[in-house]
């Protein structure tokens, strides 16, 4: 449904050229949700407004629904719903105006956009703000208005650019009850970007992580995590000695990727820690290794981002990401 | 060309329907005209200035109003400009963009509604300056408002390329209007005649497109539509027309 090929935009700002997007490829196929994820500045938004017809792309193609975005756009606009990062209803203008208006721009006439505006508003279960103004409702309401707006004419696609940031938790898994209930009922294909790693672990079929305008990992959260972490196993010895006998024993086992250690502890990365913890305690046992505290984890899709980059996703000081806008300008 | 009337048409109700909610917010964007209306005005007729029309309190209404009329087809394009400069920062510009509808008639429509506010503004400012005493030329009123529309067409346009190209601070925006607006206004004899100053002025004054369009507003308010003013007026303001349109649907189409 979406084919990105080769896709690249760089900007100029002064003397400076910004190369904001530089190779990105992927498909999504129809009814699939997709995440882009990555730090701020990957080059998700970039993307995102390319493959939306807002950016001509500098090199590279995309196909939406079959359709060119570069020279096809208006075929394009008509089958795609896009819900930006900022609120898209207008101060002045009442909810189920907007809604009405944005119908008539897909050629609705009044009656049907109007019938429109309603359903959607149902739909997402704000039928009660239909007169309000913009400026009256919540955050989480007004991010579901900008849903509307982007579900008035029932697109096929829907791009959703950052769909919960700034959200509370409570009005975040709203939202997402909304878009999984909408696939579900109506085969939508999904497109977003993401900075919440539980998020798109949860959510999307497939992740595609994106970094400094590169695609650096394309598969489903399972697999990502399987293939590029490994799980973590932890084992903490009585004494530093200990430790150090239990690397020693460890370097030595099959199918251990990585062996650290810190004072007492010694930390494992391998591929199924389930099977491994016990043979590893068995092994330490025989050796005499006396063994206080023993754990293992899941790795999540920052280690999977650690390994590809050596950088973390989530900055400690910034848990919610969205202090830092992409350029989307020019 | 049907779809192009038609998403004009669209964007024209869009622009329209809040102004027609609430009336009133349209009698307070004109508080500044108004008030140089009534305050200025009844100043300058009290001091019995020699205007070059001839003399009477009847004329130097006539004299005024039009260029009343004209700052305030100055001013309303700012406002315009500004919701325009809110919408692009905001979301709701860059979503009319992925719909499929005509860029073009994403500033036809607000050019449109702005020049629909400027008309009901202009009627409701020569109604409140007829029992201040001004002498009511109808037909001359009809085309000096005619005139007025077709120059507030190219500011509202020129206007909205001004905040396009003033993003995303809008800075821009601010510094040029607000450098602009009161040197363009003086320089146009608006408020006194430009003949009433140096000849450095005068000559300056030439150079300014809204000075002919005062002339010709002010010969055709009293009916005087042979005046050759009146043909000077209506180029200068066709020349801000064309430019703003064109210039206008260009960024509008290279997309924001």
């Amino acid at each position: 449904m979406i084919r990105a090929e080769g896709l690249r935009r760089t900007f100029t700002a002064g003397k400076e050229t910004i190369e904001a997007v530089r190779d990105v490829s992927f498909e999504v196929a129809a009814g699939e949700l997709l995440a882009l994820l990555g730090p701020n500045g990957a080059g998700k938004s970039t993307t995102m407004r390319m493959l939306t017809t807002l950016l001509p792309p500098t090199a590279g193609s995309a196909h939406i629904a079959g359709f060119d975005v570069a020279r096809e756009p208006g075929l394009v606009r008509e089958v795609i719903g896009y819900v930006g990062q900022r609120n898209a209803a207008g101060e002045n203008h009442r909810i189920r105006d907007e809604l009405a208006i944005q119908g008539r721009c897909y050629g609705l006439r009044l009656r049907e956009a109007r019938r429109r505006a309603d359903e959607v508003l149902e739909l997402l279960g704000i039928g009660e703000l239909a007169g309000r103004l913009p400026g009256t409702l919540s955050g989480g309401q007004r991010r579901r208005v900008d849903i509307a707006l982007g579900l008035v004419h029932g697109p096929r696609v829907l791009f959703l650019d950052e769909p919960s940031a700034g959200l509370d938790p409570h009005s975040r898994a709203g939202l997402w009850e909304q878009l999984q209930r909408l696939r579900r009922e109506q085969g939508l294909t999904i497109l977003l970007t993401t900075h919440y790693l539980d998020e798109a672990d949860q959510m999307a079929e497939r992740i595609v992580i994106v970094d400094q305008g590169r695609v650096i990992a394309n598969g489903t959260a399972d697999v990502l995590k399987a293939d590029l972490a490994g799980d973590r196993l932890y084992v903490t010895t009585s004494d530093t000695d200990g430790a150090r006998a239990a690397a020693a024993l460890a370097r030595r086992m099959a199918g251990i990727v990585e062996v650290t250690t810190e004072d007492r502890t010694v930390g494992l990365r391998c591929a199924d820690a389930d099977a491994v913890l016990p043979a590893y305690l068995r092994l330490l046992h025989h050796a005499s290794v006396t063994v206080t505290r023993a754990g293992l984890r899941r790795p999540s899709l920052d280690d999977v981002f650690i390994n590809l980059t050596g950088r973390r996703l989530e900055q400690p000081g910034d848990p919610s990401g969205n202090s830092i806008e992409e350029p989307t300008h020019a | 060309m049907p779809k192009l009337l038609q998403d004009t048409a669209t964007v024209f109700c869009r622009e329209i329907t809040p102004e027609l909610r609430s009336p009133v917010g349209m009698v307070f964007a004109m508080g500044q005209p108004v008030l140089f209306l009534v305050l200025f005005g009844s100043m300058l007729v009290g001091t019995d200035a020699d205007l070059g029309t001839g003399t009477g309190t009847a004329d130097v209404w006539q004299w005024f109003v039009p260029g009343i009329l004209v700052m305030m087809c100055l001013m309303g394009p700012l406002g315009a400009g500004h919701t325009m400069l809110s919408e692009l920062n905001g979301g709701q510009v860059e979503r009319f963009l992925v719909t499929p509808i005509s860029r073009t008639s994403l500033i036809l429509g607000r050019t449109g509604k702005d020049t629909v506010t400027l008309f009901a503004q202009a009627i409701l400012i020569t109604a409140i300056a007829v029992p201040l005493g001004m002498r009511f030329h109808l037909p001359g009123a009809l085309a000096t408002m005619v005139l007025l529309v077709v120059m507030a067409v190219g500011l509202s346009a020129l206007s909205y390329v001004l905040a396009i190209i003033s993003r995303p601070s809008g800075n821009l925006f601010w510094i040029v209007t607000q450098v602009l607006i009161f040197p363009v206004m003086l320089l146009s004899g608006i408020l006194l005649p430009v003949d009433a100053g140096p000849g450095w002025l005068s000559a300056v004054a030439t150079t300014n497109p809204v000075t002919y369009i005062v002339d010709a507003a002010r010969a055709l308010f009293v009916g005087d539509f042979l005046d050759p003013a009146v043909f000077h007026g209506l180029v200068a303001a066709t020349a801000i027309a064309v430019l703003g349109l064109i210039l206008a649907t260009r960024a509008m189409r290279r997309g924001v």
